[in-house]
């Protein structure tokens, strides 16, 4: 894995991969639109007929719509479990509002006189449907369709959140795991997707009325085939399953490393961070590879499974800055500093605990904290410019931007803004090399794995030692992208395996090699 | 027949139509005459049952017309619309074959019919592959007849069918109409503002008023012997050209002179020319022109024996 690979040379040598992510994500698309034009088109067609339902009807669709999508895949967790089929209910809600409310526009659009014309020649009110008013209102209900692909191939790229597969496996992992080529792999593939849709649809527009008609038929026939291929594979060999983050399923310290070193064969599906805890509390999965100071491992009352040949390297968490933001914010160095020493893991486990389970604000839990160990000031003027801070899309780090933001404003003469939320590692670091935002809060282990890469040699000097990873990566990272490792804040990070309690005690598993015997002795 | 009696229509507490009865006899051609929303597009339409009646009832060649299905009543009844309603997304011959599909007419039939109705309202034949929005406003009207006439329903309703045309395709349209031979057989419903056209085609006139029929009869009868001060004025503006017209030389025989100027000479009028075609051909005349009357009698006149007779069918009629 040194280094420069081209984008082709990548999808060669994951065409297989990228095939099945392909078919995966034109079957997602066409069975939820598939299922939303059986719905939304009736539906459509019915409150064009009994329009006191319309405001209704269009309303709840629209609200639909507005659900965001990881939001509505979450909710969904608890109710459909993970895999194709939330991401199909989801994408199906998506794909919804514009295909009714076309349907409603486009029959309520069609002529009074021509429908009356219908009527008066003794068409029945069927034939009037199919004869005068869907004919009639079919470029318009095409638009609709049209839309809703497009919308649909779009967020089908989520479903790999919850372990749906589809491209959004690539571009997302190629997002955690600092990777180009894996995120153009991915997004390349789906825009051509929506194009080609588009495009396709826009010429079925287009042709006339005769035509049509077979070219209609042609569609739901396609539709039916692509849908078709999307089968699951449902049946795994093993019993239990796992649900790793694409991150984790890149990296040495992380699936690589279980391969290698345990040899661990288990059923395995990507998934998102954000759903992966709840997803194995729901008993979708059984093993999830979470960090081993998440507050969530509490929550869901999980267990960390010991890591005996120690290929989960602990590693400190510490802010790192821009340079020329040092430059620009004297104070800020000492500032951030402060916090140095006060947060050991367990700590930390409890403060993501307060967060993750207690649903206490990360602003509430960072003043707390703060508070009890007399770090707190009340904020100055901030009249000397603005710092911005970033943190990615996890709870630990919105605690801890939150502590740095009230740290900056009682110690130095700056105003803090937090931009929190910035998706995972690539996104953070990209914001940051790119003066989006002056610091956020990384973890020695991913600045090594993700974003420096180093070749196998470095690697095994220094991977298994977490001071020699602080170094290396101060160094590199200065001498690289001219960004400052400050002291460490305290607290490790490592990745862990995790199950339910409830499971390791009945199934007697205690460590990760624990893991491996009971799956291998179960064929 | 068609028999309608104490027909109404509210819409809350508007009276569209107000309770009307009134019968068209086999063959005959009803005209539904007056101003703008006066009820008799909301009439027209209870007749095929696309509004349903607050209360009255119609009847259907003696058929009371609730007792069958709207489709089947409606694929009995010819109609032409008030703004054409073809299907935009039909070709002219789709759209004339709508009815008789909906009959299971076999396709050489729907054929044959089509072009015989061509060529009687004197279309191109190259509209047929069209579609309707590349037809003029005239021929699209036609087309509307077209559809209507196709099945040869012996019912015709026509809402202003010859509405939104210049005065001189209207003139045109309304000539071949009067002379397409199927429509004399047919009993017809016709509605318009236009009172020339009412007079010109009407066997029977019902002049409507706020959902009410004024008066129902003849031209001659609601010329000459006006039931009300609204049906007088309604008609005054264009009287004296309405009565021009809607006499014919029949009707003033009697008071013809009893003159022949020469048996050998053909007819150039005939009895039932209006008055004012007479005029029209008089008024250049040098001679006396011989009239063929109903009973086979030959009359020359002139255009002063046309006058005077004139004058004192007036004076009888209004007696
Ligand atoms: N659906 C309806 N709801 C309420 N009022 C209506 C409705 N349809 C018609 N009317 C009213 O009934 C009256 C008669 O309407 P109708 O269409 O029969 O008039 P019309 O004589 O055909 O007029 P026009 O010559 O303008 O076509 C009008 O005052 C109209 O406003
Ligand atoms: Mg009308």
């Amino acid at each position: 894995m040194n280094g420069q690979q081209t984008l082709w040379q990548f999808m060669q040598q994951q065409s297989g991969k990228l095939l099945t992510q392909t078919v995966e994500h034109i079957g997602l698309t066409f069975i939820s639109l598939l299922i939303a034009v059986v719905i939304g088109l009736p539906l459509g067609i019915f409150i064009a007929r009994k329009k006191q339902f319309s405001g209704a009807v269009l309303g709840i669709a629209g609200v639909l719509q507005t659900i965001p999508s990881i939001a509505l895949l979450g909710f969904m967790i608890p109710l459909l479990g993970i895999g194709p089929k939330p991401a199909i209910v989801a994408l199906f809600l998506y794909a919804l509002l514009p295909i009714i409310r076309n349907a409603f526009t486009g029959i309520t659009g069609v002529n009074p006189s021509v429908k009356e014309a219908a009527q008066a020649m003794g068409m029945s009110a069927w034939q009037i449907l199919f004869k005068v008013e869907l004919p009639l209102a079919m470029p318009v209900i095409l638009a609709g369709i049209r839309t809703a692909t497009v919308i649909n191939v779009g967020v089908a790229t989520l479903a790999s959140y919850i372990a749906a597969g589809g491209l959004g496996e690539f571009i997302f992992g190629g997002i955690s795991l600092n990777n180009s080529n894996m995120i153009l792999a991915g997004a390349i593939p789906a825009a051509l997707l929506a194009i080609l849709f588009d495009l396709a649809l826009a010429l079925l527009q287009k042709i006339s009325f005769k035509k049509l008609k077979f070219g209609l038929y042609a569609m739901l026939a396609i539709a039916i085939v692509l849908a078709a291929l999307y089968l699951i594979p449902t049946s795994s060999s093993s019993k239990l399953t796992a649900g790793f983050t694409p991150e984790f399923m890149g990296r040495e310290d992380g699936n690589l490393g279980l391969q290698k070193k345990y040899d661990l064969k288990i059923h395995t599906i990507v998934i998102n961070d954000a759903v992966m805890y709840k997803a194995a509390f729901e008993k979708e999965i059984d093993v999830i590879s979470g960090y081993s100071t998440d507050g969530r491992l509490k929550a869901y009352n999980l267990v960390v499974l010991e890591d005996d040949k120690k290929i989960f390297p602990p590693y400190y968490a510490a802010p790192i800055v821009r340079q020329d933001a040092l430059q620009k914010f004297p104070d800020l160095e000492k500032a951030l500093n402060m916090l140095s020493g006060h947060i050991n893991d367990s700590v930390m486990t409890d403060l993501n605990y307060r967060t993750d389970y207690l649903h206490q604000t990360p602003e509430r839990v960072a003043k707390d904290f703060l508070v009890a160990q007399h770090l707190y000031k009340p904020a100055t003027a901030g009249k000397s410019g603005t710092v911005r801070i970033g943190s990615k899309v996890f709870g630990e780090q919105y605690i801890l931007a939150n502590m740095y933001s009230m740290l900056i404003e009682g110690y130095t003469p700056y105003h803090a803004a937090t931009k929190t939320g910035l998706g995972g590692t690539k996104i953070c670091f990209d914001a940051l090399t790119n003066n989006q935002i002056d610091f956020y809060p990384e973890y020695t282990g991913t600045g090594l794995l993700v974003l420096l890469q180093p070749n196998p040699a470095v690697l095994q000097h220094i991977e298994a030692d977490k001071d020699k990873t602080y170094q290396y990566v101060q160094q590199q990272f200065i001498k690289r992208y001219k960004i400052q490792w400050l002291k460490p804040i305290g607290f490790n990070n490592a990745y862990a395996l995790m199950m339910r309690k409830q499971q390791t005690d009945k199934l007697g598993i205690k460590t990760i090699s624990d893991l491996k015997r009971f799956l291998d002795s179960e064929q | 027949m068609i028999k309608v009696e104490h027909l109404s229509k509210h819409y809350g507490q508007a009276k569209a139509v107000n309770d009307i009865s009134f019968e068209v006899v086999d063959g005959d051609n009803l005209v539904l005459l007056g101003t703008s929303g006066c009820g008799k597009t909301t009439t027209l339409k209870m007749l095929n049952r696309l509004i349903e009646p607050t209360s009255g009832q119609i009847w259907i060649n003696g058929q009371d017309i609730t007792s069958q299905s709207p489709e089947l009543l409606r694929r009995g009844i010819g109609y032409v619309l008030q703004n054409t309603g073809l299907f935009p997304h039909y070709t002219i011959v789709e759209n004339i074959a709508v009815v008789p599909s909906l009959l299971k007419w076999d396709k050489q039939r729907i054929k044959n019919r089509t072009q015989e109705l061509i060529q009687k309202l004197h279309l191109p034949d190259d509209v047929l592959q069209k579609y309707p929005h590349e037809l003029s406003g005239g021929q699209q009207q036609r087309i509307g007849l077209a559809r209507a006439l196709i099945a040869d329903a012996p019912v015709l309703l026509m809402d202003e069918p010859f509405g939104a045309l210049d005065n001189i395709t209207r003139a045109k349209i309304q000539d071949d109409f009067k002379t397409l031979d199927e429509l004399q057989r047919k009993t017809i419903v016709m509605v318009t503002h236009d009172v020339q056209e009412a007079f010109e085609l009407g066997d029977q006139i019902a002049i409507m008023d706020q959902g009410r029929i004024v008066q129902q009869g003849t031209p001659a009868e609601l010329l000459f012997k006006p039931a009300s001060r609204f049906v007088s004025d309604f008609l005054q503006s264009q009287r004296l050209q309405l009565e021009l017209r809607s006499v014919n030389l029949n009707a003033i025989a009697s008071a013809l002179p009893d003159n022949i100027v020469g048996a050998q000479e053909a007819a150039s009028l005939n009895g039932a020319s209006s008055i004012w075609q007479a005029m029209e051909v008089l008024k250049d005349a040098r001679h006396p022109v011989n009239v063929k009357l109903a009973d086979g009698t030959l009359k020359a006149i002139n255009f002063t024996d046309l006058m005077l007779a004139y004058e004192s069918y007036q004076n009888q009629a209004k007696a």
